[in-house]
């Protein structure tokens, strides 16, 4: 059951503080190459959504250029993110755990976290942020191949391509709005960068945010069950 | 016989509009012009005309688009469709009238129809690249577009084609260059029966009626003038035999308008699209202002070294 959450690279590194990995190297590029896919695509895609924002096309050399590389840039975020999709789509499952602690959200918004369930590697929040960014990216991509006139003019009637850029700007707002929970959850939660960037975050970040993954990440240590971890002392 | 079009005068001419003229702007506002020019129109007579293409000649020639030799179709029309090399295009249908037992060859001149409100304006994200002038002319400038094709999407007569060779789209610009200097559109100049007539919108439709009337007198009793009003009238109007079905002239919408999937495109999604994200990055900011970051404490930290320690009294 709950060895869906821990990955077997995910290690304990005893010490004053505890270190503990949370994200391979390949996770961590893998996720920065997405990020900086959604972050380009949210620049051109504005740019091409209201006029007040156009100015944002000189950053892609402009309007011609942006129109044309931003759907380019949205097929390596398809890509990237499906890459993203396999390594964690096990971890984000929905648990029983999941509805008792967005039932106490507000405790949550409230730094209380001690009123809410353990939660395993990921809490109801980040999975709500994966799977509307997995259903979101999917929206995008098809109205997407839709709305590129260069190459897939000939295949949709123009009803269709209407159809299709208005549902690609609603859902796009709404994956910058997901986006901006995502980022902001991770500056007000202190200590979370570092583990997309070095890979790993402190035993007490863990014990604070993730108890039950800690929890049953020290369970597999003290079994020896790790590949690569060494055998139990006895 | 209407007056024809003068012949152009060997004197220089100053332009008779120009960009302070303009009344609309794609993706900008323009300052209200200081006076409104008199609004022309063409005047397609599908009655008087009789599928020579010499109007789709001039336009090529006029403006010096080279269109590649294409295929037999299995149909008049040539090419098959408006390209970005060809802003005109004679369309043909054959139609069997159930009144009475007749074949009918019905010809239009399709193109833009420089409506009074441009859906390829309106969706247009690029500032400048469409602009609109008082006298009712809706033109393209290529050096602001940037091919996205957001104008097809936007018209409500499937006219803008975009350049594989430049990205950029094109259409008629009722010849924008000729109407500068009093000067009428090529093809109405190269029109042998007169079935396009140019001149100010008025006249038009003063000349239109007329028509209508003998038309009615002959028996077509549904003749009438195609001005539709779901785009606020258009700077190309038609007068056809069988004005209460115009899709019988190769699909001639009964009814165009804006698309309203584009008008909510262009309109609530993109004001409510901004305030969503404005307002979620302001309640991210408030609610760090007022609750302050999540910190780690060090008891936190003693639990995890506890718990690590080998064995599990760090449970509670």
């Amino acid at each position: 059951m709950a060895a869906d959450d821990v990955k077997p690279n995910e290690q304990i590194h005893p010490g004053k503080p505890v270190i503990v990995d949370r994200y391979t190297v390949g996770a961590r590029i893998n996720h920065w190459i997405t990020a900086a896919s959604l972050i380009l695509l949210a620049l051109s895609g504005l740019a091409m959504f209201h006029p007040s924002l156009f100015f944002l096309s000189g950053l892609f050399g402009g309007g011609q250029f942006t129109r044309f590389i931003h759907p380019w840039v949205g097929v390596v975020l398809f890509f990237s993110f499906l890459g993203l999709f396999l390594r964690f789509w096990k971890a984000n499952l929905w648990r029983r755990e999941d509805g008792t602690w967005l039932a106490r959200f507000r405790d949550v918004l409230a730094n209380q976290e001690d009123n809410v369930p353990e939660v395993g590697k990921y809490n109801a929040g980040q999975k709500l942020v994966f799977w509307s960014m997995s259903v979101l990216i999917v929206i995008l991509i098809s109205s997407g191949l839709v709305a590129w006139d260069q190459y897939f003019s000939q295949y949709t009637t123009i009803d269709q391509k209407r159809v299709a850029i208005l549902v690609h700007s609603i859902a796009a707002v709404a994956i910058i709005g997901v986006w901006i929970v995502h980022f902001y959850s991770a500056i007000w939660v202190r200590g979370t960068i570092p583990a997309m960037t070095r890979g790993r975050v402190t035993g007490g970040w863990a014990w604070r945010h993730h108890r039950k993954w800690l929890r049953e990440l020290v369970a597999k240590s003290s079994k020896g069950t790790g590949p690569s971890g060494s055998k139990p002392a006895e | 016989m209407f007056p024809p079009l003068p012949n152009p005068s060997t004197t220089e001419t100053t332009p008779r509009f120009s960009e302070k003229d303009l009344i609309r702007r794609s993706a900008s506002t323009v300052p209200a012009p200081e006076q409104h020019l008199t609004e022309v129109a063409k005047l397609i007579d599908v009655s008087k005309c009789i599928g020579c293409k010499a109007c789709q000649t001039a336009c090529i020639e006029w403006n010096d688009t080279h269109p590649e030799v294409g295929v037999f179709a299995g149909a008049f029309e040539n090419p098959p469709d408006l390209t970005p090399d060809m802003f005109t295009l004679m369309r043909y249908s054959e139609w069997d009238n159930p009144e009475t037992n007749e074949l009918e060859w019905l010809i239009r001149k399709d193109g833009c129809m420089h409506c009074a409100d441009p859906g390829c304006l309106k969706a247009c994200p690029a500032p400048g690249a469409i602009v609109q002038y008082s006298n009712g002319i809706v033109d393209f400038v290529h050096e602001n577009c940037i091919g996205c094709g957001y104008c097809i999407k936007g018209c409500p007569f499937n006219i803008p084609r975009i350049s594989k060779v430049d990205h950029t789209a094109y259409k008629c610009t009722l010849c924008s260059d000729r109407v500068a200097v009093g000067q009428g559109p090529a093809c109405a100049k190269a029109c042998p029966t007169q079935a396009i007539v140019f001149g100010t919108k008025d006249e038009m439709k003063g000349w239109a009626a007329k028509r209508v009337e003998d038309l009615k007198s002959r028996g077509f009793a549904n003749a009438g003038l195609y001005d539709p009003p779901g785009v606020g009238g258009t700077h190309v109007m038609y007068v056809l035999h069988h004005a209460d079905q115009p899709e019988l002239y190769s699909g001639l919408p009964k009814e165009p308008r804006i698309s309203p999937l584009v008008e909510v495109w262009k309109g609530v999604t993109k004001y409510a699209g901004l305030t969503v994200l404005g307002v979620a990055a302001g309640v991210g900011l408030l609610h760090h202002l007022i609750m302050g970051p999540n910190r780690v404490t060090e008891a936190d930290e003693e639990h995890a070294e506890e718990l690590t320690e080998g064995d599990s009294h760090g449970r509670r």
